[in-house]
């Protein structure tokens, strides 16, 4: 249960800085924001993309550390 | 790999999700732009979820009925598979929207705030804050037909709490979301015929994909059930 509420607040904190770094950019409409936006902003879709890959692939590890465990007991 | 035709579907699909739906053309609308493709992904996990959700509380039915241990795993585990679905649902949206509704020349904060205000965010926070609360109920008894009774009840009750939470009330108040009047996704005048070449396919591969991820949990669940009998 630790490490899971330790990965989940490690997503929503990556979230988070997306976000704020995505603010940022907004204040002073360069950097991140920009990029984003460029191309008809279909780095928006490619940022979507990897979060899902991302976020299964942190659960299947997590997933896999489980059944290690219980494979050693 | 025993009757894996499902996992071969699921793959194939998803395959083909990636590529069709960032190669094939889509409808240029302001605003949304290119960001249209997210249909592919976003929507999709919200529907997996909605799907594994239904799942769970059949077999959560299922138990009350019969009282075999075994449907109360399997409800568990879509259960929780449709949380993790919910969760990338919910990042996926707060990314999308950051590019889309979030206004850029106002100050982070003050476009926060109004984006906060969205009732589809907080029903849907509510909806995934509940089946939270299902999974501390379960692992907080201790005796093994008393938690599977107790909470498969409460997936009867966190299931029927969707429905107002994220079908109901976001329709009755005004929304920057699509789908005010109507079923997102689903409705034909709403989404275009070329993109539901790509839609419908995506969501059969995403939700086969999520019970692909529950089959294997649940036969963890099962082994360890074994194991300490």
């Amino acid at each position: 249960m630790k490490k899971s509420a330790k990965i989940f607040f490690l997503l929503l904190t990556g979230i988070l800085s997306i976000g704020r770094l995505a603010a940022q950019g907004g204040e002073t409409s360069g950097g991140l924001d920009q990029t984003m936006r460029s191309s008809g902003r279909i780095y928006v879709v490619v940022a979507v993309m990897l979060t899902i890959l991302a976020g299964l692939i942190i659960y299947l590890i997590r997933l896999d550390r489980k059944i290690t465990r219980l494979e050693k007991e | 790999m025993y009757r894996s035709w499902w996992k071969i579907l699921s793959v194939v699909l998803l395959v083909y999700t990636f590529t069709a739906g960032l190669l094939l053309k889509v409808p240029h609308l302001p605003a949304l732009e290119e960001t249209i493709r997210n249909l592919y992904f976003h929507v999709c996990m919200w529907f997996a979820m909605m799907i594994l959700f239904t799942v769970s509380v059949i077999n959560g039915i299922k138990y009350l009925r019969t009282f075999n241990i075994r449907y109360d795993i399997i409800s568990r585990q879509y259960a929780t598979t449709g949380i993790v679905l919910g969760l990338l649902g919910y990042a996926t949206g707060a990314i999308w929207m950051s590019y889309t509704w979030a206004d850029p020349n106002n100050p982070a904060f003050q476009s926060f705030g109004a984006l906060a205000r969205e009732p589809k965010l907080i029903g849907t926070a509510v909806a995934l804050l509940i089946y939270f609360a299902y999974l501390v109920l379960r692992d907080s008894i201790a005796d093994m037909d008393k938690r599977a009774r107790i909470s498969a009840v409460y997936n009867i009750f966190a299931y029927a709490m969707l429905f107002p939470s994220i079908w109901i009330v976001p329709r009755l108040l005004p929304s920057l979301h699509p789908g005010q009047e109507g079923n997102p996704a689903m409705n034909f005048k709403d989404v275009d015929s070329s993109m539901r070449v790509v839609f419908y396919p995506a969501v059969i591969g995403w939700t086969l994909l999520g019970v692909w991820i529950t089959t294997i949990k649940i036969r963890i669940g099962l082994l360890k059930e074994k194991k300490w009998q």
